[in-house]
């Protein structure tokens, strides 16, 4: 049954905040970076008021804080950090070392682009790149959803069949600084719903001393990987029921996507975060223009859940992936390479298409949407594209 | 929990490993034998040694076998061939020699 929520106006960086103060970790290490000051800066005056019990460490720089998280995870915390782009970058060899140590680490990430040239507006390429790390990631759409992403985090990332960490993404500046009406749930649900965390293993056992982090050569390596990639097959399970049960809670339901329209579609658009709520007036309007078009927006990027996304889209005529980032592959970008994959052993499959968009914040609105729709009548009309790979509201 | 016996001597499935490459155990090093890769092996003389255990205190991976002050052998399992016992055994004594190593079994 759904509980009592209260109705407030924040933005997209203040709900995950919000969130962190319900979550109450034990310990929050972290180094501002924009767009995500505001999350680290809001949280810090939850600490300064005596409104969570967490040890707050101001790290000197993003690479220091993971490495802080890394080590209150393994000592048994609940650790959190949460960053943006070139931040991301810094922390890189970090991010292997939680995921490689099975820390359940959660990270809200407000996704920025990476330099250069330098840039603090909105794309995916920081979090895209870190998509090999071993984290868990999901993308959110609005205020809420970061919101209510960052919550379902913690319990999937501390479930015993997962232990990975997750990033939660929302879109820098576009969600993070845009105010929004939310609903949130009490701080006791919350602490309810995510229980007292218990430590799989910890290094402050001292009837139980252990080593954490030694080497594996030749002999081991292989194994502790086969192990990681047994946990993130085994993530989804447990992501659908956290969803389930944050559905019973909250009335809102979540899943590995969102469809809209997509049902009678023969055509489809897969978009990531904001731009899905872009894509939703897009979709009324071709379909009002006699195009059957539907939208997928895509929350759970890893694991990617490929054998569900074939169950909806077989017998779509041609697929539009969205990229709000350039992998420089030359295959196109990241989504869109996944997505192909996904349906290679199908004897019949969509066409696809991709189109890379955002890159640095540019903004996508109705007018580029248009010419995805019009690219997609041609296709159903000519029975295959003609361009593969387009920059969409880029100057060429 | 302990680490499965297996995980020391031989190869331990993926599966059979506990997660993270985490060590269970404390003070395992014993059961790990490291003696498998010396190219020269020691070879000590009971008649020769005077029992002055320059070699057991020099041996850095605590291969030298002593009982009540005096040695009684080499650990194979767990010498790694370096050496450092010959060097250090007095030279009127030699009660060491290195030996080219050809085979594991002590
Ligand atoms: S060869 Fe090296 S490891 Fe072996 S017993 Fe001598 S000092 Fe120790
Ligand atoms: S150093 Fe040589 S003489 Fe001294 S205890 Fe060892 S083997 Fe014997």
């Amino acid at each position: 049954m759904a509980v009592k929520m209260t109705r407030m106006t924040l933005t997209g960086n203040q709900a995950v905040a919000l969130a962190m103060k319900q979550i109450n970790p034990d310990v929050v290490a972290a180094y501002p970076i924009t767009p995500q000051t505001e999350v680290v800066q809001t949280f810090s005056e939850y600490v300064a008021n005596g409104e969570v019990v967490t040890e707050f460490v101001t790290a000197e720089s993003e690479h220091s804080a993971m490495s802080a998280a890394i080590g209150a995870a393994a000592a048994g915390a609940r650790a959190m950090t949460a960053t943006s782009s070139q931040g991301l970058a810094l922390m890189w060899e970090m991010l292997y070392i939680a995921s490689s140590y099975r820390l359940p680490i959660v990270m809200p990430v407000v996704n920025r682009a990476l330099s250069g040239p330098i840039n603090i507006h909105c794309d995916h390429s920081d979090a895209m790149g870190a998509r090999d790390a071993g984290w868990i990631q999901l993308y959110s759409e609005n205020p809420q959803e970061a919101y209510d992403n960052l919550i379902q985090a913690v319990r999937i990332a501390e479930d015993r069949r997962v232990l990975l960490p997750v990033m939660v993404c929302q879109d820098g500046f576009i969600t993070s600084h845009g105010l929004e009406n939310l609903e949130v749930l009490d701080d006791a649900v919350v602490r309810e719903f995510l229980g007292e965390y218990r430590a799989a293993i910890t290094l402050l056992d001292k009837d139980r001393p252990i080593t954490m982090g030694p080497l594996a050569l030749q002999d081991y390596y292989f194994e502790f990987k086969v192990q990681q990639a047994e946990a993130m097959r085994r993530a989804p399970e447990v992501i659908e029921e956290v969803g389930q049960a944050f559905g019973q809670l909250s009335s809102r339901q979540y899943g590995f996507f969102e469809t809209y329209q997509l049902e009678d579609a023969e055509a489809a658009i897969v978009a990531l975060g904001s731009t899905a709520g872009t894509a939703r007036v897009a979709v009324d309007r071709l379909r009002r223009d006699g195009l059957k078009v539907g939208l997928l927006k895509l929350r759970v990027f890893r694991p990617f859940p490929a054998t569900r996304l074939v169950e909806v889209l077989t017998g779509k005529a041609v697929v539009a992936v969205l990229d709000r980032a350039e992998s420089l592959s030359g295959m196109g970008g990241p989504v869109f390479t996944e997505f192909r994959s996904a349906f290679y052993d199908l004897s019949s499959r969509p066409l696809f298409v991709n189109y890379i968009y955002g890159l640095g914040g540019r903004d996508i609105g109705l007018d580029e949407f248009h010419r995805v729709g019009s690219d997609l009548r041609k296709i159903l009309a000519e029975g295959k594209p003609r361009q593969i790979i387009s920059y969409l509201g880029a100057r060429l | 929990m302990r680490m499965p016996a297996k995980v020391y001597n031989e190869l331990a499935a993926s599966s059979e490993l506990p997660p993270a490459g985490v060590i269970l155990d404390p003070g395992n090093a014993e059961q790990y034998q490291t003696g498998d890769w010396r190219s020269e092996r020691p070879v000590w003389n009971a008649e020769a040694c005077i029992h002055c255990l320059r070699c057991w205190v020099y041996c850095p991976e605590g291969a030298v076998r002593v009982e009540n002050g005096r040695v009684t052998g080499i650990d194979y399992d767990h010498c790694k061939g370096c050496g450092i016992c010959a060097h250090e055994c007095p030279p009127k004594t030699q009660a060491i020699v290195m030996t080219r190593e050809t085979g594991r079994s002590a």
